[in-house]
């Protein structure tokens, strides 16, 4: 029997797809304009920013809404508790998009580093390309597709390890780098951070898939 | 501001000398359900029978106050009963089916109103058992006794008879406190359905029915109409303490 939760949870579930994309979007697009030097790409990151944040308190309050309202159990409640967690880590990752494109900006006229920057430019590939993979784990509930973040969130801990370790002897050769290399470091630590909260949604995406709550991350390797 | 149809002010309902409803105010919009909720004996079911006149034949009971259908006097010495039930119809806990065929439990209504004309009958049986969500499952059986259904059947036939007379405001009195989970979703979901055409105001003891379907909730306890809201805020967020309570189940 097809209720009138079924119609609102479907609408819950599109809302939040389109909210995954928009971010997903959103973090590639400001790891490539950190790599063209393109700051007026970035600044239209850093004002969109806000429209994801109004995308995540409205998902919220719809899920406050459908729980009160319905008291769902077993499959429902799970799909809600999924969404209502990942949304709040979509945000984040938002959050981490905005900043690198905040230090797009900043390093702009500095002098660069172009080995470093190639490293960041593939990592933060690899990076969007695990937003983007969670979200269509997401919506095929792929508990192994989810799975298999963990071995990818590996694979950016060590990038994002090399990166630090660049930056560091960049700055140790020359001190006319520590500038521009401070950002490496932040921006490797965004992207870092971005892959621990991408292993975050696919947990969730296991959790609405088969109940079980999981840890896909228990690295060690705190970035900075 | 949408319209008003029925407006209630300063409700009071007097068994002998007794008090049992101490001034009751509520207005309700056209369209839409609204849920009244509250503890046994919380004067719920006595509010809502006073809204089409059920107490005028209980003769210890007197009620005071303001009833306006469409600006209306529900209580004007005037005010032909039957007439003003057919505007206001009523469907009980207990289905109650007339001992007779489908078809001529739902005619009834119409018939009482002079109707005689088949077509007319035909065409009327139809579209109330269609908007009641019954007609695909008695529709070759019109004919059958009303009592060989089930009860979620016969609640919904019950519905059916109610909207045959084409009534502006539905009364439901714990509709599917007697049926089972299966039936009560299908009766639940025949009022899902209607309203968008139809006011309808439903007693009901279970909090997540009037969750699941109402768009505005009021809460009543020991005669009192403690609050009234949008059934979001009064179930997210309720104005009063005691409708917190009451809600997450901590007395009543």
């Amino acid at each position: 029997m097809r209720r009138l939760f079924d119609e609102e949870l479907a609408d819950l579930d599109t809302s939040f797809k389109e909210m995954g994309l928009l971010v997903s979007e959103t973090i590639q697009r400001s790891v490539q304009a950190f790599l063209d030097h393109d700051r007026a790409t970035a600044q239209e990151i850093i004002d969109s920013d806000q429209a994801i944040n109004q995308r995540e308190i409205a998902l919220e309050k719809k899920s406050f809404e459908m729980i009160a309202l319905y008291q769902p159990v077993t499959t429902d409640l799970r799909e809600i508790v999924t969404i209502l967690k990942a949304v709040s880590v979509i945000e984040r990752i938002g959050d981490n998009a905005r900043n690198i494109a905040i230090s797009t900006i900043h390093v702009k006229g500095n002098r660069r580093v172009a080995d470093i920057e190639e490293k960041i430019g593939n990592t933060g590939q690899i990076v969007s390309k695990m937003v983007a993979d969670v979200l269509t784990y997401y919506i095929s509930d792929d508990a192994q597709g989810a799975a298999s973040m963990s071995e990818t969130a590996h694979q950016v801990a060590l990038a994002t390890q090399n990166i630090r370790d660049a930056s560091i002897e960049a700055m140790k050769a020359d001190a006319e780098n520590v500038e521009a290399a401070t950002d490496y470091l932040v921006i490797g630590g965004y992207l870092k951070r971005t892959s621990d909260y991408v292993t975050d949604i696919a947990e969730w995406v296991i959790y609405k898939r088969t109940g079980k709550i999981v840890e896909l991350n228990p690295g060690t390797s705190s970035f900075i | 501001m949408a319209e008003k149809i029925l407006v209630t002010e300063n409700v009071r309902l007097y068994y002998g000398e007794k008090e049992a409803l101490h001034g009751i105010n509520l207005d309700y919009r056209k369209y839409g359900i609204t849920a009244l909720i509250g503890p046994s004996g919380s004067g719920k079911s006595t509010y809502l029978r006073a809204l089409n006149r059920m107490h005028d034949l209980t003769d210890y009971v007197t009620v005071t106050g303001t009833f306006l259908l469409n600006g209306e006097d529900i209580y004007a010495p005037n005010m032909d009963t039957v007439q003003l039930r057919k505007q206001i119809g009523m469907v009980f806990q207990q289905p109650m089916p007339f001992p007779f065929s489908i078809y001529d439990n739902v005619a009834f209504g119409l018939r009482t109103d002079g109707v005689k004309d088949k077509a007319i009958l035909d065409e009327k049986v139809e579209s109330s058992l269609k908007a009641a969500a019954i007609w695909d499952e008695v529709k070759d059986d019109l004919h059958k006794s009303a009592l060989s259904l089930s009860g979620g059947q016969q609640q919904r036939i019950s519905i059916a008879r109610a909207l045959a007379t084409s009534p502006e405001i539905l009364l439901l009195d714990e509709p599917t406190s007697a049926l089972d989970p299966v039936s009560a979703n299908l009766v639940e979901n025949t009022l899902i359905q209607l309203r968008e055409q139809y006011t309808m105001i439903i007693v009901t003891h279970s909090m997540s029915q009037a969750s699941r379907i109402s768009d505005r909730t009021a809460f009543f306890n020991q005669g009192k109409l403690i609050e009234v809201n949008d059934t979001k805020k009064m179930f997210l967020n309720p104005d009063q303490q005691m409708t917190q309570d009451y809600i997450s189940g901590r007395f009543g």
